[in-house]
Parts: C-alpha cells; structure tokens; sequence
C-alpha cells in the first residue's frame, strides 16, 4: 500500500510542477493580453502580481489599432493573410504535384531530381538574401505582391513531406484505377489526394505558420505601407512614438491570434509537422 | 487535357497499360515542371548568383557598375574587424543557446511525459512561445527587459536584487536575447523529445527498475541512450537556427551597444540594404553558407559515430 501512496504524492509533486512552470512560462504572454486591454496609465503603474490583474478592462487600445485612419494595422493583417494565404494554397498544389510525380510517375531524370531537392533542403535563406532580391527586383515585383508569394511558392521541405506519405500508399490502389481506365491526373485526384488528407494538412500548416512569422524579407520588399505585412508593421509602429504601448500589445496580440487558432484547431498535424521530420528523418 | 492525354496515347495503341506508362513520363515531367521552374529561379538560380557576386564590385546604387574584382571582396572582409565581431557573437550566441535550449527542452519532455493529467496543459503552455512569431516575442521583451518599468527588473527587486540595465548594457544585452531564445524556442525541441521518448520501450524502464536502479541512473542508462538519434538530429537543427541568428538583434537592439549583438546575418543585412553593396554582401552570404554547411556536416560525423 505504501508504494501506490508514495506513487500518488509523486504523481501531485509532478502535476503541481507542470502547472507552475507553465505558468511561469506562459506569464509574458499573459502580460501582453492583459495589457492590451488595461488603460494606457495603468500598465506600466501595476507592478508584480497586479500586472497580470485587469481591474478595468477596455477594448479600447484594440479599437484604437484597428480603426484609426492614420494607423493601417488592418491593412498589414489583410495583406499577411492574402500572401501567406496565396503560398498555402499554390504551395501545397505545386509541391503534392511535384512529390507524386516523384515518387509515383518516376518519369526518366526523377531521381536525379530527388537528390537535388533534399540537397536543396540544407540552403539557409539567408544566404540567397540578397541575389534573390535581384532576381526579383529584375522582375519588377518589389513593392507588389508577387515578391511575397512566388518565391516561396515552391518548397523542398514540403515537397519532401509529401514524398514520405505517398511512398506509403499501396500501389494496388492506383493500379485499381489505371484498369478501370483513370489517367495519372484522375489517379492523383481520386487516390492519392482523398487517401494523403493528413499529409496535406501538415504541409499547408506548417507553412502558414512559416511564413505568417516571416519578416527578414517582407522588411526589404515590402517597404511600401499598402502592401507591408503584420510582422513588418507592428515592428513598424514599435519604433513609431506616437503609439501608445497598450495599442501596440494590442497588435502584437492580434498578429498572435490567426496562428494560435490553427494550434488550437488542427494541433495533430501541426506536432506532426514539427515531429515528422526529427523522428524519421 | 483529356485531348492532350489522346494525343500523347495516339490512336494506334490499344494495350492500355503500355499507354499507361507512356502517360507516366510525359505527365510526370509535366507534373514537377512547375516547383521546378520555381525552385531553379528562386532558389537554385540564387545560389550561383551568391557566389558570383561575391567576386564582383557591384552596388545596389550603381547597378552599370558591374566589374569583376577577383578576391576583393572577401580580402576587405578578413581585414574587417566588424565581420570578427560578428562571428564571435554568432558563435558565442550559437555555443550557449544550443546546450541550454537543448537541456530545457529535454527536460520538459521528461516532465510532460509523465502520466499525469496536467501533462496536456503543460505540453500547450510551454509550446505556446513557439506560435509566436519571433517579431511578437521580441517586441514583447523589450518591454519586459525595460530598465526602470520592465517586469523582469520589478520582479528581480521583489527578490531584493537591484535593477539590471539588460539590453543596454554590452555585457548583458547577448545574454538577455539568449535568454529569451531559449524560453521562445525550447518548446519546439520538446516536442521532438516528446516523440522520442513516447519510442523508448517501457520495458527497459521495468528491466531498470528489477535492478533498482534510481531516476538518475534511469536517466542516464536508459533514456539518453534511447534519444540517441533524435538527440543528434535536433542539436543539429538548433545550431543551424542559432547561426541565423537576426529578428532579435535587429528589433531589440539594433547591433548594440558597441556591436556587441550585430551578429553575421545583421551584418549580411546591413551591407546588402542599407549600404546597398551587394558584391560585399554576398561575400558574407557565401561564408555564412559555408559556416554552416560544414558545421552541419562536422555535427553529422560526430553524431554518427
């Protein structure tokens, strides 16, 4: 009996560990919400454990960065969202396109590919920084939208995701369809694409969340307010004096939010994401 | 496309399997000319760019002027004592953040691995840095590291500790960034402990417990061993990171005090968009990729062995 007693003390030690280290980890972020909504005069006056307590809320600091004329932080948030929108959805037809014809199709010169693209795979961006910026200011896309979608369009890491998955589908399936007299498109449509939905999911997640944290090169193509993005543009009205802190914890909350959601909602393929590689690879 | 596809299959095969694979090689081309086109101009194309660059005198602001110089550029840059500056502190950020990030993220695995209830809250509070975009994070600790109004200095003088000047201060402003990597990212590697450790065999731990062996030597005989693989592949993935080291430098400190955060990367950005020197730039980039590449490759051998 005593050994299952001391099993349940442990058992609470942990759990009263988890919570408070939790806790403690979380409390910058909880700062920043509880911020966002207290008075301008009150967030930096609280101090200690009063910081974490909003004794007058207001939504007031959100109407403030959302629709005041003078301050386009909507604008930076749509613009995000159309650009990293763009990327997910081209992305993901693109690169599951390019993994079955891989993997599947093994059209003369696909394994010669194959090499390339994981070789690919170790090139840091920031080393193709600034002859990117070339390439694309020799477009003329600096300052339009194209600069902060097409480039990222095409991916090794997804294209490599998918490789994975639809190495894992029995080719009984595809032959099924070949006789009943499918073409490859109909057999990616039909077979692949319905049997890879977690696959497609974890790619299409882990780019959003990429690229909706990106802000090295939307700083240097999108310097023009009508197209500039939320990580640009809360840096942006950080260094602006006129802004009240509490309107910029504000934003910083907002530009959290769309990301913190898709945790929320689809957590399986995001760890999957973040796992997938480590483990197998 | 169903024309297309008559076409290619002609009229005169009627053995569909044949046609089949005939179908294969032209779609399949066809299928990964896209992500190809995209990747040669956007990635591939770049890479060379990069190199030949980094051999040329060429301004951003004079774009005529375009002549090949040989090793100039990478000669100015080992006379450069800024470029040294920076490679220190890539390193000296690289060689603290890794062990520690590392560390904290194994240990968090450790502790959410545990079959208690709490473990779910834990593995959502301590990944919850994670989704947040380094840009909101470090905005976020600027407030937190303010001198006279930062939460973190009223917090230390509740322990009786006097203020710290954190970010403003040469000594401390690379240890407060490392400090607040290593809370934003260690979620991210716990995860990929998690998954490891969710791997190791119950039955050692049993096989352990027969020979009464205590929490430490279980730590060490069993499950270090186990994590082995994913040990080596996420030192690998944080020392990468660690090198690209710049939203940080760049919101918090701007490179300061006295260069003391500027590190490759800020360097990279600070001569290709605000001086506008892309042959210098480059130069940079190319021993950037370099750094890293054989970082990564000496990494990989230690680790396979």
């Amino acid at each position: 009996m005593s050994v299952s007693w001391k099993k349940r003390v442990n058992k609470i030690g942990i759990s009263i560990v988890i919570v408070l280290l939790g806790l403690l980890f979380i409390s910058p972020l909880l700062w920043m919400v509880v911020a966002s909504i207290k008075p301008e005069t009150l967030i930096f006056k609280d101090m200690g454990l009063q910081s974490f307590l909003p004794k007058q809320a207001t939504f007031d600091n959100y109407l403030a960065i959302l629709f005041t004329d003078s301050v386009n932080f909507l604008k930076y948030l749509w613009n995000s969202l159309f650009s990293v929108g763009m990327i997910v959805l081209l992305g993901t037809i693109v690169n599951s396109l390019c993994a079955y014809a891989l993997v599947k199709l093994k059209f003369p010169g696909s394994g010669f590919i194959l090499v390339v693209i994981i070789a690919l795979y170790v090139v840091p961006f920031e080393s193709v920084l600034i002859p990117l910026y070339v390439v694309v200011n020799s477009f003329g896309w600096i300052n339009e939208f194209p600069s902060l979608i097409v480039p990222f369009i095409a991916e090794a890491f997804s294209i490599f995701l998918f490789i994975q998955f639809f190495k894992g589908i029995p080719n009984e399936l595809e032959e099924a369809a070949q006789i009943d007299g499918a073409n490859p498109l109909q057999v990616f449509l039909r077979i692949v694409v319905p049997n890879s939905k977690p696959v497609f999911a974890t790619a299409a997640i882990l780019s959003f969340v990429t690229h909706w944290s990106d802000f090295m090169w939307p700083l240097i193509v999108a310097t023009d307010d009508s197209i500039r993005t939320v990580q640009v543009g809360i840096q942006y009205l950080f260094t602006d004096n006129n802004i009240e802190y509490g309107q910029i914890m504000a934003a910083l909350t907002l530009t959290t939010i769309p990301v913190v959601l898709i945790f929320i909602f689809f957590q399986r393929y995001y760890v999957q994401g973040v796992t997938s590689s480590g483990v197998k690879g | 496309m169903e024309w297309l596809l008559s076409k290619i299959q002609g009229e005169k095969s009627h053995r569909f399997l044949l046609t089949y694979e005939q179908q294969k090689k032209w779609l399949g081309f066809l299928f990964s000319v896209p992500a190809l086109v995209l990747l040669f101009t956007f990635l591939i194309l770049p890479v060379g760019l990069a190199f030949v660059y980094s051999f040329m005198e060429y301004n951003m602001l004079n774009p005529q002027g375009k002549t090949f110089t040989g090793f100039n550029n990478y000669a100015r840059l080992f006379n450069d004592a800024i470029f040294f500056t920076a490679l220190k502190n890539t390193l000296y950020f690289t060689v603290l953040v890794v062990p520690l990030q590392c560390a904290v993220a194994l240990g968090l695995a450790i502790l959410v691995n545990k079959k208690v209830k709490t473990a779910v809250i834990g593995r959502v509070f301590f990944f919850s840095p994670v989704v947040t975009s380094m840009v909101v994070v470090a905005i976020l600790w600027t407030f937190l590291y303010n001198v006279d109004s930062g939460l973190i200095n009223s917090a230390l003088n509740f322990f009786g500790i006097p203020d710290q000047p954190f970010l403003l201060s040469e000594g401390q402003a690379m240890n407060s960034i490392i400090f607040m990597s290593v809370w934003q990212g260690a979620g991210f590697q716990m995860m990929i402990f998690l998954a490891g450790l969710k791997e190791v065999p119950e039955t050692l731990y049993e096989a352990a417990d027969i020979d009464g062996a205590n929490v430490w030597q279980k730590f060490l005989n069993v499950t270090l061993p186990s994590l082995k693989n994913v040990t080596g592949f996420v030192l690998m993935i944080t020392t990468i990171q660690a090198f690209r080291l710049f939203v940080q430098p760049y919101i918090m400190t701007n490179g300061g005090p006295s260069d003391s955060t500027k590190t490759l990367v800020f360097m990279l950005y600070e001569n290709g968009f605000q001086f506008r020197d892309v042959g210098y730039s480059s130069a940079i980039a190319v021993v950037f990729f370099l750094v890293v590449l054989s970082i990564s490759l000496i990494l990989k051998k230690v680790l396979n062995q």
